[in-house]
C-alpha cells in the first residue's frame, strides 16, 4: 500500500511540475505570444477575451505569485482558456472531443505491440539461434529505425493510394452516424488498422529484444534447471517459470513507453488525418493556438500519468516483493 | 603505442593509486575498439554512418549553390538529369537529401552528445554524493522521464524562437533524463567497489574519483547511451520539423518531409519526394542501432551466441532434444 501511495505522490508532483512549466514558459520566453496569435485570428476576438488571453499568457506583466495561484486554480477546475484556431470553443471541449480517438489508437497499438513483442521475445530466447532468433531481431530493428510518421506515409501510399484497399483519412466514413452498432464498429476498425499497424511495426522490435534479453538471463537460473529435472513439460517451464519471471522489466518499460507511444500516435494521426489529439495538435501549431497546445500537453501528461499508475497496480499484482516492502 | 607505455609510468611517480584505474581504462578502451572492429554488426553500422557523413560534407561540392533553387518543371519522376526526380516546386530531390544530411546529422549528433553529457553529470553526481542530492536529482530525472516527450517538445519549440539552436536545446531538455537514469544505476554499482573506497581513503577529490575511477569503468554504458540518445534525437528532430516546428527555411530531412506533405505529394502519389529523406533517417538510425547492438553483445557475454554448451545452457540442450 505504501508503495502505491508513494507512486501516487510522485505522479501528483510530476503533474504539478508540468502545470508550472506551462505557466512559466510564455512568461520566460522572449516575444509576445498574444500579438502573434491575434495576427492569425483576424480580429475575431472581443476586447475582454484578448485581456483574458493576456492574463493567461502573462504578457500584461501582473504580479507573478497571485497569477500563479489563479492559474493553478483554473487548471484544476479544467479551464484551459479559449481555443484560437477553433474559436470560440473552449480548449477543454476541443480536447474532450479528440482524446477518445487518440486513446483508442494508442491503447490498441500498445496492447498489440506488447503482447506480440513479448511472445516473440519468449520464443526467440527459448530457441536460441533458431530461425526466429536470428531473422526477426535485425529485421525488426531495421523497421524500428523508421520514423513513425514516415512508415505511416509509406503504408498510406501503398495501401491507400496504390492499392486503394484502405481508407485514406478520418476515423470513420463520412455520413456514418456514430453509434454502438456493428456497421459503425466495423467501419472504425477498418480505419484503425493501418495507423495502428504502423505503430505496432515500429515498436515491436524494442519489446521483442527486451524480453529476449531478460529471458536469456532467466533461462540460466537454477529454478529452471530444477523445473527441468522435475520433468515438467517444456512449454510450462517456458511460460510459467521463465517468462513469468522475465516479465517484470517489460511491465516497467510499458509504463515508460506509454509517453513514447502517445508521441508516435500524434505524428501518425497527422499523416492519416485521424481526428485525435495529434491531428488537432497540427492545427494548433499551424494556427499558433498556444492555449490549445498547452491544454493538450497537460491533458496528455495527465493521461500518461494515470496510465502509469495503472501499470503500477499491475506491477504490485505481479511482484509480491513490492507488496511486502 | 609508445604513449601506452610511458604514460602510466609517469602517473605512478605522481600518484600510485591512479595507475591501476587509468591503465585499466586505457586497456578496456582499446580492447573495446579492437573487438568492435572484429564485429560484423559494428563494421556495417560504422560504414553506413561514415558514408553519410562523407556525403554530407561533400554536399556543397556535389550540388553547388542553393539546393532549394528551382531547377526544372515541378514533380518530374527520377531521370538521368535528376536522379531522384524533383519536388512539386521543381527542386532536385537528391540535392535536398544530401544537403539535408548536414543539418540532420549535426543536430542529431549535437543534441545526442549534449543529452549524454548532462545525463552523465546528473547520474554520476547523484550516485557519488548520494543522500539528499541523489533524492532530488532522481526525482527530477523521473519527472522528466514520465512527461510525454513529443507534446513537451512541441510546446517548448512553439514558445522559443525558431532556429537550429532552439531545436538542439529542446531535444536536450527532453532527452537527458533517460541517460541520467542509466548512468546513475551503473555508477551506483561501481561506487560500491573496493577501488573507489581505496581512492576515497587515499584522500582523492570527489571530481577526480568520478572522472578517473568511476567514469572509465562505465565506458561501454556511456557508449550505448550516447548511441541511443543520437538515434532518439534524429527521430525527434524529424518529428518536430515534420510538424513545422523547426526552422522551415533550413534544409533537413525533417523539413523535406514537411514540405512533401504540405505540397500534397503523398496524395498525388509522388513517392520519390518523400521516400529518400525517410529512408536516410532510417538508415542512419539503423546503423547506430547496429553499433549499439554490437557494443551490447561485446560487453554482455550472455548475449553472445554460445559456442560450447556450458553448465547453464546444458539444461536447455536437454529440452531441445526432447522437443525433437
Amino acid at each position: 500500500m505504501s508503495f502505491l501511495l508513494r507512486r501516487l505522490g510522485f505522479y501528483l508532483l510530476a503533474f504539478w511540475a508540468s502545470i508550472t512549466l506551462n505557466f512559466l514558459l510564455p512568461r520566460l520566453m522572449p516575444g509576445d505570444p498574444v500579438t502573434r496569435m491575434l495576427s492569425r485570428s483576424q480580429q475575431r476576438l472581443e476586447p475582454q477575451q484578448v485581456e483574458a488571453l493576456r492574463t493567461l499568457m502573462g504578457v500584461d506583466g501582473g504580479p507573478i505569485i497571485p497569477e500563479y495561484f489563479a492559474y493553478l486554480g483554473r487548471i484544476l477546475t479544467g479551464d484551459f482558456g479559449m481555443s484560437i484556431s477553433r474559436f470560440p470553443t473552449p480548449v477543454s471541449e476541443v480536447i474532450a472531443s479528440q482524446l477518445p480517438w487518440t486513446l483508442l489508437l494508442g491503447l490498441t497499438s500498445l496492447i498489440i505491440a506488447v503482447i506480440l513483442g513479448n511472445l516473440l521475445g519468449i520464443l526467440a530466447a527459448w530457441r536460441r539461434g533458431g530461425f526466429l532468433d536470428s531473422v526477426a531481431p535485425p529485421l525488426l530493428v531495421f523497421i524500428g529505425s523508421f520514423p513513425y510518421f514516415w512508415l505511416a506515409m509509406g503504408a498510406l501510399y501503398i495501401f491507400g493510394i496504390n492499392m486503394g484497399v484502405a481508407p485514406m483519412r478520418h476515423a470513420f466514413s463520412v455520413g456514418l452516424v456514430p453509434g454502438f452498432n456493428l456497421v459503425f464498429i466495423l467501419d472504425v476498425a477498418a480505419h484503425l488498422i493501418l495507423p495502428a499497424l504502423t505503430i505496432v511495426l515500429v515498436s515491436l522490435g524494442g519489446w521483442m529484444l527486451g524480453m529476449r534479453n531478460t529471458m536469456i538471463a532467466t533461462n540460466s537460473e537454477d529454478y529452471i534447471l530444477m523445473a527441468e529435472a522435475k520433468g515438467l513439460r517444456p512449454h510450462r517451464i517456458m511460460l510459467n517459470y521463465a517468462a513469468r519471471n522475465a516479465m517484470l522489466p517489460s511491465v516497467t518499460s510499458m509504463g515508460m513507453s506509454i509517453g513514447f507511444i502517445v508521441g508516435g500516435a500524434l505524428l501518425t494521426e497527422v499523416v492519416f488525418a485521424y481526428p485525435g489529439v495529434g491531428y488537432q495538435l497540427l492545427g494548433a501549431v499551424q494556427g499558433l493556438d498556444y492555449p490549445l497546445m498547452q491544454g493538450m500537453f497537460l491533458t496528455i501528461t495527465a493521461a500518461v500519468l494515470i496510465a502509469n499508475f495503472l501499470v503500477d497496480l499491475v506491477y504490485v499484482r505481479l511482484d509480491p516483493r513490492v507488496r511486502k516492502g | 603505442m609508445s604513449q601506452n607505455v610511458t604514460d602510466p609510468q609517469t602517473l605512478i611517480a605522481e600518484e600510485p593509486t591512479d595507475e591501476s584505474a587509468a591503465n585499466r581504462a586505457r586497456v578496456s578502451a582499446t580492447r573495446l575498439l579492437r573487438t568492435l572492429l572484429r564485429n560484423g554488426k559494428a563494421v556495417a553500422g560504422l560504414s553506413i554512418i561514415v558514408v553519410f557523413i562523407v556525403l554530407a560534407l561533400l554536399a556543397p561540392v556535389l550540388f553547388p549553390g542553393d539546393p532549394a533553387r528551382i531547377t526544372s518543371a515541378g514533380a518530374s519522376t527520377p531521370s538521368l538529369q535528376h536522379w531522384l526526380g524533383t519536388t512539386t516546386k521543381g527542386q532536385d530531390v537528391l540535392g535536398l537529401t544530401l544537403w539535408g544530411a548536414r543539418s540532420s546529422l549535426f543536430v542529431g549528433f549535437a543534441a545526442g552528445i549534449f543529452s549524454t553529457v548532462v545525463g552523465v553529470l546528473v547520474g554520476l553526481s547523484g550516485a557519488y554524493f548520494g543522500r539528499g542530492l541523489d533524492e532530488v536529482l532522481s526525482l527530477v530525472t523521473n519527472v522528466f522521464l514520465l512527461v510525454p516527450g513529443l507534446p513537451l517538445l512541441v510546446i517548448l519549440a512553439a514558445f522559443m524562437p525558431p532556429g537550429l539552436g532552439t531545436v538542439i536545446v529542446v531535444l536536450v531538455i527532453t532527452g537527458w533524463a533517460g541517460s541520467a537514469r542509466v548512468m546513475r544505476s551503473q555508477a551506483m554499482s561501481i561506487r560500491g567497489k573496493d577501488y573507489v573506497a581505496a581512492a576515497l581513503v587515499s584522500g582523492e577529490r570527489p571530481l577526480r574519483i568520478m572522472v578517473r575511477e568511476i567514469l572509465p569503468n562505465m565506458a561501454s554504458v556511456v557508449m550505448t547511451t550516447l548511441l541511443g540518445c543520437i538515434i532518439g534525437s534524429i527521430g525527434a528532430q524529424a518529428g518536430l520539423e515534420f510538424l513545422g516546428l523547426g526552422d522551415v527555411n533550413t534544409i533537413s530531412w525533417g523539413t523535406n518531409l514537411f514540405w512533401a506533405t504540405s505540397d500534397g505529394s503523398l496524395m498525388l502519389g509522388q513517392w520519390w519526394i518523400f521516400v529518400p529523406s525517410g529512408l536516410a533517417i532510417a538508415l542512419v538510425a539503423f546503423a547506430l542501432a547496429l553499433c549499439n547492438y554490437a557494443v551490447d553483445e561485446i560487453t554482455n557475454p550472455r548475449l553472445r551466441r554460445p559456442k560450447h554448451a556450458t553448465k547453464s545452457t546444458a539444461a536447455t540442450t536437454v529440452v531441445r532434444k526432447e522437443e525433437k
